[in-house]
């Protein structure tokens, strides 16, 4: 080390600082991998959480009596017939049989919510491929209605229940009427709790009022005003309501804007309709009877509905005859193999992915079709054969560009050419598949080019220095060397058009498809919809139970796409070579 | 073009050894890149069944020279080659010469060993197999046999025929490649700096295997390693600057240089 001293010294100035810059680029290094580790964390566990409500159902079985007269209208057991038959009056029958007590219609109706008249064609399918069960009973598996199953599962619904505190006489009154009445509070506790919500409900209904006072005061449109008046007066009357109630001295009255009380009582359920201003008495009707004698009932449960009715789309008779169902061991949870095995409908129960995947099946394979030998045989000739002229950069800049079109352009062409110039059906795989493929074939062709330009020139040179044609040394030596990268290429082409939604709401692939298309040659003309914009419908979708089901389509998705992704990996290492 | 107003660039030529039989003949032969004058109107006759030395320091054009014998340089889209360019007093540069065939009988061997990605049996078979030379495979099998015997390798590989021809070492690969470029049967072998990348071990085992070679062969090789031409050589030809500046038979070219130039590189003065 014979420097001179100066420059040894500038040099060490130097080094403290390029090391430190070295540090704290990994540094940055690292904190962006484990930012970005962490967001995916998130969302792969915020998806998973989510569609944890959808994993299972909830299924009610019955017996359905199949009666000669309903089931074979004609009598002469011919399917036609047995077409015709009311199995929806079987099943409503089977469903009545449980609670006799129900008659009026608007109960009924209610009762009959508890399930889909959708599976009533599924009780059909099985008579007709066995039409001796007719003038039997059979026992009918059927899912549960979507806010039933939510209930059932506890994530719509929040209730409590708590033993009486002291013995309740139950007093039979005209019709299903009832009145209950102790020696003391017994009701004391739900009383505090509705006015507790009461209270809160009340303050925030004020400050509605107050906002939409402040924004009339700003607003000179005498439309817009109106709207704002009606709300505040609206939100003004409804707190005043909840504050009446909250009065020590008046009866609570039960509506649907505040908890619900049921009472359990030696197998009936009570609905209490008023608590005495005493909260020692309460008037109610029976939901569900029982042999109720006079005496005193020690053993009695308060089952608080916290979720008020108006916040649920689940009634409190609804939730009394699906706890009672649960009870007398006529529903069971169990994986939900209908997400598979059904395609889309509008109850969210019967709703499954099926018909997506096979649309997204048919798709695939018109895309992978036309995509990658196209695109593969495009980026060869580019590669390896064509002059490198005007004409070529022009083109090569063209694919460039066009790998950066935004997907809805390729939707809107398929719209125009493909539909209205072709005449090709509407919503079909064939049109999605060659729409798709048209928005792939530039992924295709950049990154086979780029597969083609790795391989080192000194193998195509060997082949050609020992007598190989030019399409000799490509498709004898480069192709096999480019093979893996071209194979990944196309792979991640295809994942991508496999997520890919907005081309296909151009050509109608939106469309709601309850049937499955074929998987076969037929289904490639027939409607159909794929899987991320079953995703974007159901994301869409009113019903509740339906965003749980939008995650767990998520999760099938993403599992194709990673299994696809594992694919091109595989095949990568397979058949990957050195030179 | 400028360099045609220029005049002819003067070669000295050494006298030829008596009874030469002239396989490779060079008239006005020129090469450009663009605009870039690689070969400038050489002139050059390369005798059969020896071993032709191109030297001269780099960029001087005598890969391009090597390139023009097999017509390699169609695979640059920017070169142009004039002139003429005859083996056995046929034209390469002619329209109706299928390169295909021409490279068939010219053979070439590379700076780098460049094994293809298979296995050495394959290698091997392979320009047999696209030209049709054996019409089943035990005459395969006897092509890759005598190839990589003239080659000198069938010893150490003859019993794992089947392994990957990039799992030998650098020397033993070179000498792969050598006997796929004898295995279609060619009457010249070009040789681009062949030892370049190997260690002198190696590069002596290749330099014997081209003293053999010359037996059947007429074999020209660029090289940047003056003892190597004086070792392996019978015929010398100097570049400079794209032009060919003296040729003759070695011993005259290395002990009586007659442009100052030639002596100028070969005593090590610059290059």
């Amino acid at each position: 080390m014979n420097r001179p001293a100066s420059i040894r010294t500038a040099v060490e100035a130097r080094l403290a600082r390029r090391h430190r810059s070295e540090r704290r680029f990994q540094f940055y290094g690292a904190a962006a991998i484990c930012l970005a580790v962490a967001f995916l964390c998130l969302l792969i566990g915020s998806i998973l959480i989510q569609s944890v409500p959808a994993m299972t159902t909830w299924r009610m079985t019955l017996e359905v009596e199949l009666d000669r007269q309903t089931i074979d209208p004609r009598g002469d057991m011919s399917e036609a017939s047995l077409r015709r038959g009311g199995y929806n009056a079987a099943i409503q029958n089977a469903l009545r049989a449980q609670f006799p007590d129900v008659e009026d219609r608007a109960e009924l109706r209610e009762l009959f919510g508890l399930y889909s008249s959708v599976n009533a064609a599924r009780l059909l399918n099985r008579v007709v491929q066995d039409p001796s069960l007719v003038g039997r009973t059979v026992s009918f598996t059927l899912p549960i209605d979507d806010d039933a199953d939510l209930y059932l599962k506890g994530v719509s619904v929040r209730e409590s229940r708590a033993p009486g505190p002291a013995p309740v006489r139950i007093e039979r009154r005209e019709g299903r009427a009832v009145s209950l009445a102790s020696d003391t509070a017994v009701f004391d506790a739900y009383v505090e709790d509705v006015r507790e919500v009461a209270r809160e409900r009340a303050r925030t209904l004020e400050q509605r009022a107050l906002r939409a006072e402040a924004a009339l005061a700003d607003t000179i449109d005498r439309d817009i005003r109106a709207i704002y008046e009606a709300e505040a007066r609206r939100a003004r009357v409804q707190a005043e309501r909840l504050r009446e109630r909250l009065d020590d001295g008046a009866p609570v009255v039960l509506g649907p804007q505040i908890p619900s009380l049921l009472i359990q009582v030696s197998g009936a359920v009570i609905r209490i309709t008023e608590v005495s201003a005493d909260r020692s008495s309460a008037q109610g009707e029976i939901v569900i009877s029982a042999a109720l004698d006079e005496a005193a009932h020690a053993d009695w449960t308060l089952w608080t509905l916290e979720t008020p009715q108006a916040g649920r789309l689940i009634s409190d008779r609804q939730i009394a005859w699906a706890d009672a169902l649960r009870e007398r061991g006529l529903t069971r949870s169990g994986f939900n193999t209908e997400l598979f095995t059904y395609a889309d409908s509008r109850e969210p129960e019967l709703a499954g992915v099926l018909g997506a995947l096979i649309g997204s099946v048919l798709t695939m394979f018109v895309t992978m079709l036309l995509a990658v030998p196209i695109g593969v045989g495009a980026a060869i000739y580019l590669e390896e054969f064509a002059p490198k002229n005007r004409i070529t950069s022009i083109i090569e800049v063209n694919i460039n560009n066009l790998a950066a079109v935004p997907s809805i352009v390729f939707g809107l062409l398929g719209l125009a050419v493909f539909i209205n110039t072709f005449g090709l059906p509407r919503s079909a795989p064939i049109v999605g598949g060659v729409v798709l493929a048209l928005m792939t074939l530039p992924t295709v062709i950049i990154s086979s080019r780029a597969a083609l330009k790795a391989v080192p020139p000194s193998i195509r040179e060997a082949a050609l220095g020992v007598g190989a044609s030019k399409t000799q040394a490509v498709f004898h030596h480069v192709l096999p060397l480019a093979a893996p990268g071209i194979l990944t290429g196309s792979i991640i082409g295809l994942a991508q058009a496999l997520g890919e939604t907005a081309p296909l709401l151009m050509i109608g692939m939106v469309a709601f498809i309850a049937d499955a298309p074929t998987l076969g040659l037929s289904g490639f003309t027939e409607p159909a919809t794929v899987m991320p914009v079953q995703i974007f419908l159901w994301s869409s979708a009113a019903e509740r139970a339906f965003e749980a089901r939008t995650a767990a389509a998520i999760l099938i998705l993403l599992t194709l796409m990673v299994s696809l992704n594992a694919a091109a990996i595989y095949l990568r290492r397979r058949f990957e070579r050195r030179w | 073009m400028a360099y045609d107003t220029n005049p002819a660039p003067s070669t000295v030529y050494h006298p030829a050894p008596p009874g030469m039989q002239i396989k490779v003949a060079a008239r006005d032969l020129s090469v450009t890149y663009g605009d870039a004058l690689a070969l400038d109107r050489v002139q050059i006759d390369i005798p059969d069944r020896s071993v032709t030395a191109c030297i001269g320091p780099s960029g001087c054009g005598k890969s391009t020279f090597l390139r023009c014998i097999n017509r390699m340089n169609d695979t640059i889209d920017t070169a142009r080659v004039r002139g003429s360019i005859k083996i056995d007093g046929e034209e390469v540069n002619d329209r109706s010469i299928d390169p295909v065939l021409l490279r068939a009988r010219v053979g070439m061997v590379f700076q780098k060993p460049n094994p293809f990605p298979k296995t050495i049996f394959e290698n091997v078979a392979y320009g047999p197999r696209i030209h049709g030379l054996a019409a089943n495979k035990d005459e395969l099998a006897a092509i890759v046999e005598t190839s990589l015997t003239k080659a000198g390798l069938w010893k150490e590989v003859a019993d794992r025929l089947h392994q990957p021809g990039t799992s030998l070492s650098g020397g033993q690969q070179q000498r792969l490649v050598i006997a796929r470029a004898i295995a279609v049967n060619p009457e010249v072998i070009l040789m681009d700096e062949p030892c370049s990348a190997l260690d002198p071990i190696a590069t002596a085992r290749i330099e014997e295997l081209i003293d053999e070679l010359r037996e059947n062969y007429a074999l020209i090789i660029v090289t940047h390693s003056m003892a190597q031409a004086a070792r392996v050589s019978q015929m010398t030809a100097f570049f400079h600057l794209g032009a060919l500046v003296e040729y003759g038979p070695t011993e005259e070219i290395f002990t009586n240089p007659r442009d100052q130039r030639t002596q100028d590189y070969i005593t090590g003065r610059f290059g």
